[in-house]
């Protein structure tokens, strides 16, 4: 397949020499299949070695390298150049920023310590007293329906980061949070709900989201994370889950 | 070994045994979402008769004092009035705690959001119970 040009635009970011980001172009050829991350691989690997991005699995899977690509919250090596130079077009360029709302540390690296904070704080793991017994918990396929929506996340962080109210109040628990919760709260075997929901219930909890749908806009992996928070806020109004 | 039977799983939710959690925020969520739907009915309904229905730039005191006569319409503007205050006031709190982060600033500005609310809703209410046709 021919090669596209491709013009890469990064918002970089060095602590000890920066006072503030700066962008950087770079030009390079890149086949239409190729992933945004193969873009930042070729960057660094043969233009400029400074360059710090994360990335793990590099498969969709670990949630490592979620960034701001041509404006919207995405895992680099899911979006396929192709998509972000346009359909048809002989080549152009991507942009791509650190997710936003959590500090930069350096270039697309940033602080996720914030937003795990946040994830801990819901009790994110299953909690049941119950003696353990010589079998496994069951639960009907009906009950285990119920929140498999949310057992999807891998915690990239591309709602949180795409979320209004989370740029302009750090304190907001913010919707990654809420749907590790949901994931919880909804389980048959999880006895913890009450908990969950009081934390949710606090003015840093559900009733800071504005229903403004970006998360369920930027999550990779086609959560419907409104959908979800509106649930726990249902839980919390009908006493109910 | 044979496969576990299960149990079918409850189909209407878990009731939970406990005090019940809602509080000020989760009531004023339920009040946004209820006020928005009624404020639909009452705004729009508002906006067809003066707008539509009457030619705005001939609204006189004479057309206000008409349609009061009839008690039923003082109360439909009363609602709009303390209905379109409150939510509005409720939502401007919600972006004043999303943004004003200083302990100071944020407390300046509810204050003036409350007694500016209040004053409007004091003046509103004087008008319409008060109000008699030239």
């Amino acid at each position: 397949m021919a090669g596209v040009d491709v013009e890469l635009r990064i918002k970089r970011f060095n602590p000890d020499t920066d006072a503030r980001p700066h962008w950087q172009t770079f030009q390079l050829q890149a086949d239409p299949t190729d992933r945004v991350l193969d873009t930042l691989h070729a960057v660094k690997w043969e233009q400029d070695g400074t360059l710090s991005f994360r990335r793990s699995c590099a498969h969709g899977v670990c949630g490592s390298d979620a960034m701001v690509i041509n404006g919207a919250n995405a895992l680099a090596c899911v979006e396929l150049v192709r998509d972000a130079v346009g359909a048809g077009a002989g080549g152009g360029t991507i942009t791509v920023e650190p997710i936003r709302g959590l500090p930069v540390i350096k270039d697309l690296v940033v602080d996720m310590e914030p937003f795990f904070a946040q994830y801990r704080s819901v009790i994110p793991h299953l909690v049941n007293t119950d003696p353990v017994g010589d079998r496994e918990r069951l639960q009907s396929p009906e009950e285990r329906a119920r929140y498999d929506d949310t057992t999807k996340c891998i915690l990239c962080a591309a709602c949180t980061t795409s979320c209004p109210i989370y740029w302009g109040n750090s304190g907001y628990v913010g919707p990654a949070a809420i749907v590790n919760a949901h994931r919880f709260i909804f389980d048959s075997r999880d006895a913890a709900a009450e908990e969950r929901l009081d934390i949710l219930n606090q003015r840093s909890g559900v009733w800071r989201c504005r229903t403004a749908f970006n998360c369920s806009e930027a999550c990779p992996r086609g959560i419907k994370v409104t959908e979800a928070i509106q649930e726990v806020k249902r839980a919390i109004v009908y006493d109910r889950v | 070994m044979a496969a576990p039977v299960l149990e079918p799983g409850p189909t209407g939710g878990r009731r939970l045994e406990r005090r019940a959690r809602q509080n000020y925020e989760a009531w004023s969520w339920v009040f946004m979402r209820l006020s928005g739907l009624v404020l639909l009915f009452l705004a729009l309904t508002h906006f067809a008769i003066t707008h539509i229905v009457n030619d705005v730039t001939e609204t006189d005191a004479a057309f206000v004092g008409e349609r009061w006569s009839n008690p039923l319409w003082r109360v439909f503007d009363w609602a709009l009035l303390a209905l379109a205050l409150s939510h509005g006031l409720n939502g401007l709190r919600w972006i004043v705690e999303d943004y004003v982060h200083s302990h100071a600033r944020r407390t300046a500005t509810k204050v003036a959001l409350y007694s500016s609310s209040l004053g409007l809703f004091a003046y509103g209410t004087f008008t319409i119970v008060t109000f008699q046709a030239p």
